[in-house]
Formats: C-alpha cells, structure tokens, sequence
C-alpha cells in the first residue's frame, strides 16, 4: 500500500488554504438555499466565492496565540494602573465623563458587533469571508470585555458607569448608537458588511477610536490608552476586510454597484450622526485636547475619505452625496450637540459644563466663522445665570428624528440660526426628520423605522417608569421616575460637574496622593 | 420602497395616537431661541384650549429665556408644517384643525434671543 508521507511543516500560503478553504465542501443532500438562505433576497450577485482574497491569510489557530499573547500585556498593564491609583493621574476629574461615554455609548456596540459578523459570517457561502467574519467576531467581544475591565477600575470610584448596559438600552441618548447598530444587525448580511464592514470600520473609524485613544493619551488614561493599542492591530485587519468586501461585491457583477452605493450613502450618513458624540467629546470634553472636531473630519474624511473614494472611482462608487452637508455643518457640529447635553444635563449618565475662558478662547481659534458669533452669547448667559444659582436644566422633552433618534437639535445647511424640520407622511402617521438623509432613509425602508423605540414617545405612553410606577398620582415627578428606570441616582450620577460628587473625591483624592495633609 | 426581506414585512408603527393614554402628540418651537436645543415634545387631550397651552405650559417650557416674558402674542406669527398658519386661542387643538405629530412654530417680531444671536 502507498503512503503519502506529509511533510511536517506546511508553508503559510499552504497552509491558509488548509485551514480556511480547506474545511469547505461541497453540500450534497441539502440544497445550498437552505443552508444559506439570507444570501439572495438583497439583490447583490456573487458569481465566484474563490475570487475573495485574505490579505492577512491569518488563520484561527495563529489568532488564538496572537491574541492570547496581547491579552497577557494588556492586563499586566491595566494592574500595574490599578495598583498604583492610575486615575488619579488624569487631566482633570471633568475628563473621566468620556469614559463614561465611551463605556455607555461604544461599549456595547462592540458586542453587538460581535454578534453581528457571527451572523454574518454564518450566512456567507464562502469560506474566505467566513473565516474573515469569524475573527472579527471574536475580536469584538474580546473588544467588550477588555473595554470593560479597562473601565471598571474607573467605577470604584466615580459615578455614572455601575450600570452601563442596562442604560445603554433605556437612556434617551444611547437610543442613537443603540439604534444604529440595530439598523445594521437586521439587514441582510451584505448590508451588514457594507455598514458596519466599510462604512463604519472602514471610513469613519479613524473619526472614533482614534480620538478617544488620544484623548485617553492626552489626558493620561493608561488604561484606555493600552486598551487602544491592543485593539489596533485588531481594527487594521477590520479595516482591510471592509474594503475587501467591498472590492469584492463590486468585482463581482455591475448590478452591485447602485445597491452598494445606496447602502454606502445611507451608512456614511447614519455613522455620522452617531459620531455627533464625538464631536462634542472632542470639543469639549477633554480637558486637554488633541484636535478639533472640524480638523479631524477634514484629515480624516475629506482627504483621507477623498483618496479613497477617488480609489473606488473606477467600480462606478462615488462619493456620498451628504458628504457636501457634512461640510457646512463642521462648524456647529460639536457646539449643538454640546448645548443639548447642557439642557439636558439632569437626565443625563455623565457631568455637563460651561467651558471656561481659555477654553471658550480654544474655540474661538479653532472656529472663527461660527463660535463667538453663534455660540459665545449663549454660553456667557447660561454661564451668568450657573453662576447666580440659576444654572439651566431643560426639563421639557425634546421633538426626535424618526431615523437617527437625535433631538432636532440641527440647523439648516447653510443656516445655523433656523431649526432644520422635515416631515413624511405615511400610512396617515406623520414622521419629523433632521435632514433630508434621515428623511431619504426613512422614505427608502418606511416599515422599519415606523418602529423606532423613539426615547420621548416611550416616556409619553408609560413605557419608562419602574414596574409598579402610577403617573395618576396627585405630585408624579416624571424626570425622577425615568432615572430611577434608567438605575441613574439624582444629584449624584447627572447634573453640572460643578459642585459634583466625583469633582469633589477627585480634588480630595489627589490632595492626599500630591500634598501633606 | 419595501424593506427587501424574506418574508412579509410589515409591521405596527410604535407610535400611533392609542398608545398616549388619549393625549395626542403635538410639536413646538420658538424660531430664533436656539437656547432651547431642539423644538419640544407634549402630549395635549385633543380638546385642550390652544389659548391654555400659551398660559399655563408654554412659561414652564420657554419662560427661563428672559424675551420669553417680553412676548406679545397677539403679534406672533405662527408655523405648521413649515407653512403660515392661524391658530384660534379659543379653540380646541382638535378645533384648530391639529393632528397627532403636528409641528408648529412660532415667530415672536423683534426678539431675536441672547444678544440677537438667536440663542
């Protein structure tokens, strides 16, 4: 009998083809419809699953090692931060509330990543982006949970963090992430891919994690910093297969082009909007800062953006048209959204403020065609009345769009003095919009978004108050029943930094670790 | 456009009048006062007085902008749906021929917010 004799080691070409488009067959006594039924029904056409390409050939058995050993420095660091009171070491007690963004908003999408490229994953009929799908799954939970460790230190001694996911599924705010991510996980797995894939790893993730990871350096978070630069090596193989699945799509058959440009229109604006917190993260946020919202969307859309789309060009892909909107709205971006969550300061997961006088000066700088004209009086007031015990809170719910769930907080492009209103009607429902994107959006799937969980309406029917709550009752305070929903403690967990109880424990706390005392 | 889907697609819309306990939802916002981020949201009986929302809820909602106090209403102008609009202050929100989700606004002449900057 003949033996082949197998050679010990395979080559790392030889042996990506073993571990991936080896463990494929052929099915033979199930239809391939059956198996993958979610692969037809959004139109795009893939004639030849072998024609995908894996720049990385990274393979599971490497992953594990790779990571396991990224894992051991990542905690090492994290302790050694804990040991020696590491949040102590912070800018300024004001920056912690980023953190508390980040734990509450972005947190929870990375695991809602990680389901959704397992599910996309198992749809695919090819191995290449199955496998692909398989580890950025993977990544993002270990993406969650790292996140988490990294931020739980921060929850021994501050507030607003001890029940990050429960309020990432009520809080009126965390409806905007919340409900992107949602939008993406329920379309088919193209769509997915497209959205989450390119759109947001791919086009806007220099816009989140790299603002955040610097802010943590700039303002010595450690923690979030390390965290940060384990993720990266992570994010460039995501970033590489959201192009390649684009490149694929479109190599594949001409009809992909006009859905794959639609899904990118709708997704370039959708992850936009989201980045709202961003901006105002940013801007305001981060006591020391790195870079203003508008030089960062000029670096890293419009020139990096631009190179891209000029790149993608010759499949017939344009450039999203709302990137013209963007544009004129670079200038007020991050000073509306800030002037939201200062009204809204009381129903709130983190500490809002008045940016003090070098930092209204930073901003004047750094906006000189809008700031002073159309912000600066506003701030001064609300500063004049915080300062007279009169400090702003908004108690009166806000009007929402349907399809980004933001406040209609934005103005007319082009108009930064006029609310910008649209509306739909549909199946005898009105539907309000900030813009004509979210408009077009809605117009395009109106069945999905007549569902929207919209934060304020769900608070007019009764659905956010504790089990047992009677609005009936004679003296009903409203606001204190949603928080006691959302688990957030009043005068504690919401309200002005000022006079707060983490700017006070901070103060003290680094007192006793800098002074004799 | 139809939600390309697997199967039938369709489903209730999450905010229809019979879920607000029969208020119905009705849109406000003051023009040139950006102080307040974003228009507001209330939920009115269709057979409140339109005159009752100016005096007893709009102060509560708008009355910490110091030109709030310096509105004269018989001189507001007013919105719906984005197009020139008469409401009477003695009738109903029903009478007055507003619907749930209805957006209005209103333009108070000369008040133009904190130092004319429309905030």
């Amino acid at each position: 009998m003949d033996m082949t004799v197998a050679k010990k080691k395979l080559g790392l070409k030889e042996r990506y083809a073993v571990m991936t488009r080896g463990l494929d067959w052929t099915p033979s006594y199930q239809k391939m419809e059956d198996i993958y039924p979610y692969i037809a029904y959004e139109g795009i056409k893939i004639h030849d699953w072998d024609k995908w390409e894996d720049p990385f050939r990274l393979t599971m058995d490497a992953y594990w090692k790779y990571q396991a050993e990224k894992e051991r420095k990542l905690y090492s660091v994290l302790d050694a931060y804990t040991q020696n009171n590491g949040h102590l070491n912070v800018t300024d007690a004001r920056y912690l509330n980023t953190v508390k963004l980040f734990l509450s908003g972005i947190s929870p999408l990375e695991y809602v990543a990680h389901r959704g490229f397992a599910h996309a994953g198992r749809q695919f009929p090819g191995p290449g982006p199955r496998v692909a799908c398989l580890m950025q799954s993977v990544d993002e939970i270990r993406h969650a949970q790292t996140q988490v460790h990294a931020v739980s230190n921060y929850n021994k001694y501050y507030n607003g963090m001890h029940d990050f996911h429960h309020a990432h599924d009520r809080v009126w705010f965390l409806s905007v992430p919340k409900s992107f991510f949602d939008d993406a996980i329920t379309a088919g797995p193209f769509e997915f891919m497209v959205s989450i894939g390119f759109s947001f790893e791919y086009v806007l993730t220099n816009l989140l994690f790299v603002p955040f990871v610097s802010g943590a350096a700039y303002n010595g978070d450690m923690a979030a910093m390390t965290f940060g630069f384990s993720a990266q090596s992570d994010e460039a193989r995501h970033m590489t297969l959201g192009l390649e699945v684009i490149k694929f799509i479109l190599e594949q058959d001409p009809d992909n082009v006009p859905i794959v440009q639609r899904w990118i229109d709708k997704w370039t604006w959708r992850g936009y909007r989201v980045l709202t917190l961003v901006a105002m993260m940013m801007d305001y946020m981060l006591p020391k800062r790195t870079m203003s919202w508008k030089e960062s969307w000029e670096i890293y859309f419009e020139e990096n953006g631009g190179a891209l789309f000029k790149d993608l060009a010759r499949y017939g892909i344009t450039m999203p048209k709302c990137a013209e909107h963007i544009a004129l709205e670079k200038d007020h971006l991050s000073h509306q959204a800030w002037s939201t969550f200062y009204n809204y300061g009381a129903a709130s997961n983190f500490h809002t403020w008045m940016p003090d006088e070098d930092e209204m000066a930073w901003l004047s700088s750094k906006y000189p065609n809008s700031f002073d004209k159309h912000y600066r009086p506003r701030y001064e007031f609300w500063r004049e009345q915080a300062a007279k015990g009169n400090r702003f809170y908004n108690k009166t719910l806000p009007m929402l769009c349907q399809t980004c769930q933001i406040p209609m907080i934005f103005t007319e492009p082009g108009d930064p003095t006029k609310i910008c209103y649209r509306e739909v009607d549909y199946k005898n429902e009105k539907y309000h919009f900030c813009s004509d994107h979210c408009k077009e959006i809605f117009e395009h799937e109106p069945e999905k978004y007549v569902q929207a969980w919209l934060p304020v309406h769900q608070i007019y029917q009764g659905n956010c108050f504790p089990e047992g709550t009677d609005p009936t009752v004679e003296g009903f305070d409203p606001l204190a029943a949603v928080l006691k929903y959302y688990h957030l403690e009043h005068g504690r967990d919401n309200l002005d930094f000022e006079g707060s109880e983490d700017q006070k424990n901070f103060a003290e706390w680094r007192g006793q670790a800098t002074k004799n005392v | 456009m139809a939600v390309a889907a697997v199967t039938k697609y369709e489903f209730a819309p999450a905010d229809t009048q019979d879920k607000f306990h029969g208020a119905q939802l009705l849109y406000i916002g003051w023009e040139d006062h950006l102080l307040f981020c974003a228009p507001f949201a209330f939920p009115f009986p269709p057979t409140m007085r339109f005159g009752d929302i100016i005096a007893g809820v709009l102060p509560g909602a708008f009355g910490y902008h110091p030109d709030f106090a310096k509105i004269d209403w018989s001189q507001t102008y007013w919105f719906k749906s984005g197009k020139p609009w008469t409401p009477d202050f003695d009738k109903s929100l029903a009478e007055n021929g507003l619907k749930h989700k209805d957006v209005i606004r209103f333009h108070t002449p000369g008040l133009h917010g904190i130092k004319g900057s429309c905030s």
